[in-house]
């Protein structure tokens, strides 16, 4: 063959093949026939380093998002967040008395190195998880699923083996509960119940996470971690939904400062990051077409400390009523915040699932009647200008809290005459001083574990660890025990949020909404509607440009 | 001289356990704990965690198995904050980052501050004296929080040369803007120290002999005035470099380096009590051994000096 020929030869090739890749590569379509872009490639900043990839030890927001992309539970959120979608399960039947699940698993799910996914992988992930040996900071979380037996095995008492947790064969799991708990299939979407690889952690014991080592059954793999600075997962063609993931890499970069995280964005090295505190509302009228706001399942409150040797004022209802009165919340959302946070007249937020705000007396007030009211009731409690009320508020240091505590501190004292003093304690000192009752009034904040109002509420019953104010209420814990086994619990929650208004333990502030920096290209695909969050690369994409 | 240093060695292994000790008790006494979290943990839970960590054990059985664990292994013990990692991992990750960029900010912060310092004395109060010192001063008075920020605004969003941040390996475009912001304020006291010492030792006795003698000013410069001059840069430069080479939380913030500088900062935030430990012996070591280092120099330098 002469050269020239033989060069032609290769270009034809090496044009077929392209081409070939190319018309491969743009085959594919998003779910709703969307064109898309050419490279599918995922950035976004993270505030803080994970605390680990392993499913039973992951403890934080970070790790739990990387988690979700790498291994894959029995169910998982739907893009809205309020129904399920099969992950490993297919389905699961109920017993009459609601105490035993038997969850189908599906026969095609396999781990990144080829083995099967089977019903003994969830059995070892779980018994794992609440294992003395491995002590996870989140076992907790297998006794809020209430499973059999689970506080014996968790204190070391009882075997690994009496677990409410058995495979029945590969592919059919059955779990037993010591109560019903409606919520039960919403709460399998949370990382400490997701399958784990036995052969690997036997293997490389708690080197097992690491890129070189690890082994996973979700949509992605990880691929490379660098700590404090970047981690990356790619796509794992051994997932069984592979064809329909369009993503082929995430990147996950730490960078602790929201200021830098969005120069970056804007440099066009980050595809998402949070709106810094404050810069919503220019930055949306800068870039509208890139910032988005929606509702998230938080709440944002402060307690007021209840126990006996609290201070006297706050015992008596009528000043945690005037003190919860007198804060104008529209100026704290509007002006302070500025990023499509709702005002918060009850603990629970409105974008719960099933959850029918209750109409509670003072958010139907206008700020006058309630300043009006409030002056009212603090002078029938006896203080007034002879006798001034003074407190002192605190708040873990940042500056987006003591905006916030600044704006109340000064509302209370333009209404009410009220002397409040701020005071800041960094994060570790605030969280002991909180739970040692040593505060008068501390701010606090939730985010639900699972879409569902008692993951909210169960924080006011009087033997609840988070119980800050260390408020009791025999009614509101009798209406929250009924509420566990009720079929339709809503109205009972409604109850105890109508009692709450009137005791006011806690003065509700406002609830949390996300705030985000994101490609236009990849909005479309964003679970916005999800109020928890829990996205799942495998459902992003980005779009074409028009 | 040999003597000299074995009996420095010596005095420093007290010196880091003294170190130990009171690093250990200031830990212990800060509120918190590691495993603390906006959610207590069930007592059950936290005494599983205590138990696989030591945790349970008396303060001063902590610390003694830990320092015999340092000294005989070499072990820094786990990171409670990130259960995959030891100390020694963290360490390995984030040292060589904050060396890389603590190295070359000290070539640069020497290099061009002893010049500039140079350079300002010998043309004493000349355009290019008021220059260099309008320099220094400004860099000096600029914090590196605030330079880091201008800095990716030119170079990142105007100028798009340079990204924003990471570290990315250290490829050297990841590399310029952490040395820039580092160096600057360090580049500037090297150049006021020099140029005060220079215009001390250019009035003195061996260097007017020196002129009288009819030796050329490059090599009364050089030969003669340059070294006596270095002294009081070496005196700084023992824990400047410490302070560059273990890394700046600020420039590890502002360009999230992963740099050693931020493990401390956030491990101290975390509790997380065996990676504060670890750093802080590190940096202890590096103190003592860069002290050392400066004063062998200035023997060597200083005729006066003989150990």
């Amino acid at each position: 063959m002469k050269m020239t020929t033989m060069l032609k030869a290769s270009t034809a090739a090496l044009l077929i093949t392209s081409g070939a890749a190319w018309a491969e590569a743009h085959a594919m379509t998003g779910p709703n026939g969307e064109a898309l872009a050419e490279t599918q490639e995922f950035v976004y900043r993270v505030l803080d380093e994970h605390s680990s990839v392993d499913p039973g030890i992951v403890e934080d927001v970070t790790g739990s998002e990387l988690v979700r992309d790498l291994f894959e539970g029995l169910y998982n959120d739907s893009k809205t967040g309020d129904t399920l979608e099969p992950g490993v399960a297919l389905s699961h039947t109920v017993s009459d008395d609601g105490l035993v699940y038997t969850f189908t698993l599906r026969e095609d799910a396999k781990w990144s190195n080829g083995d099967p996914v089977t019903a003994g992988d969830f059995v070892y992930a779980w018994r794992r998880a609440a294992s003395p040996e491995l002590a996870s900071p989140y076992s907790w979380y297998m006794e809020l699923m209430a499973l059999e037996n689970v506080g014996a095995v968790l204190a070391g008492d009882a075997p690994l083996e009496d677990l409410g947790v058995t495979a029945i064969d590969d592919y059919t799991l059955e779990v037993t509960l010591t109560e019903p708990l409606p919520y039960f299939p919403q709460m399998l979407t949370h990382a400490t119940t997701f399958p784990v690889p036995q052969s690997v952690i036997e293997a490389f014991g708690d080197q097992w996470t690491r890129p070189e080592n690890i082994v996973s059954n979700g949509a992605y793999v990880l691929s490379e971690h660098i700590p404090q600075e970047r981690s990356v997962r790619v796509k794992n063609d051994m997932y069984w939904d592979a064809d329909n993931t369009i993503i082929e890499s995430v990147t996950a970069l730490v960078i602790n400062d929201e200021n830098q995280a969005l120069t970056r964005f804007l440099a066009d090295e980050l595809d998402r990051t949070e709106v810094p505190a404050g810069q919503f509302p220019r930055l949306s009228e800068e870039y509208p077409e890139q910032t988005v706001s929606f509702p998230r399942l938080c709440n944002y409150y402060y307690s007021f400390n209840l126990r006996d040797d609290g201070p006297e004022a706050f015992k008596d209802v009528r000043v945690r009523q005037a003190l919860a009165m007198a804060i104008d919340r529209d100026v704290i959302t509007d002006n302070v915040l500025a990023g499509g946070q709702p005002a918060a007249y009850t603990f629970t937020p409105a974008a719960t699932a099933n959850f029918e705000v209750p109409d509670v007396e003072m958010a139907s007030m206008t700020q006058q009647e309630r300043n009006e009211k409030a002056i009212e009731l603090l002078a029938e409690a006896g203080y007034g200008p002879d006798n001034p009320l003074s407190f002192e508020m605190v708040y873990n240091t940042s500056d987006a809290h003591r905006s916030i505590a600044v704006a109340m501190s000064q509302m209370w004292k333009q209404t009410l005459g009220v002397e409040a003093t701020l005071a800041n304690q960094e994060w570790q000192t605030f969280l002991e001083a909180r739970d040692n009752g040593d505060f008068e009034l501390a701010r606090g904040a939730w985010c639900g574990d699972y879409n569902e109002a008692s993951t909210f509420l169960d924080l006011l019953q009087t033997n609840s660890g988070y119980n800050d104010a260390k408020y009791s209420n025999s009614e509101v814990d009798q209406l929250l025990a009924e509420a566990k086994t009720a079929s339709d619990p809503n109205p009972l929650y409604e109850q105890v949020e109508q009692i709450i208004a009137e005791d006011m333990p806690v003065i509700p502030i406002y609830h949390y909404a996300g705030n985000y920096m994101m490609d236009e290209a990849l909005i479309p695909s964003w679970p916005v509607e999800n109020v928890q969050q829990n996205w799942y690369s495998k459902d992003l994409y980005f779009v074409a440009d028009e | 001289m040999y003597v000299y240093i074995i009996k420095r060695l010596a005095v420093a292994i007290p010196t880091i356990l003294i170190l130990v000790v009171f690093s250990f008790v200031l830990m212990y006494w800060a509120p918190g704990g590691p495993f603390n979290s906006e959610r207590p943990l069930p007592a059950q839970v936290m005494a599983n965690i205590e138990a696989k960590y030591g945790l349970d054990q008396p303060v001063w059985k902590q610390m003694i198995d830990y320092v015999w664990g340092v000294v005989t292994r070499f072990d820094f013990g786990p990171s409670f904050q990130y259960t995959d990692r030891t100390v020694n991992d963290v360490i390995a990750q984030g040292f060589p980052v904050t060396l890389t960029y603590g190295f070359w900010s000290a070539i640069a912060a020497v290099l061009v501050g002893v010049t500039l310092g140079i350079a300002a004395a010998l043309k004493h109060n000349s355009w290019l004296d008021y220059i260099a010192v309008g320099i220094t001063i400004g860099a000096q008075a600029l914090p590196n929080f605030v330079m880091a920020p201008i800095l990716v605004l030119i170079f990142t969003l105007w100028l798009g040369w340079l990204p924003g941040g990471g570290w990315n390996g250290g490829q050297w475009q990841y590399v310029i803007m952490p040395v820039i912001a580092l160096s600057t304020s360090y580049m500037a006291s090297i150049a006021r120290i020099t140029r005060s010492s220079m215009l001390e030792v250019m009035n003195s006795n061996f260097i007017r002999t020196a002129r009288a003698k009819g030796l050329p000013m490059r090599r009364v410069v050089l030969r003669h005035a340059l070294k006596p001059t270095l002294l009081p840069v070496i005196s700084y430069l023992g824990p400047a470099v410490v302070g560059m080479i273990t890394g700046s939380v600020v420039v590890d913030i502002a360009f999230s380096t992963g740099g050693i500088g931020q493990f401390f900062v956030n491990s101290a935030f975390n509790r997380d009590y065996s990676v504060i430990m670890g750093i802080t012996i590190l940096v202890g070591m590096l103190t003592i051994t860069f002290n050392l280092l400066v004063d062998i120099l200035y023997a060597w330098i200083d005729p006066k000096i003989r150990y």
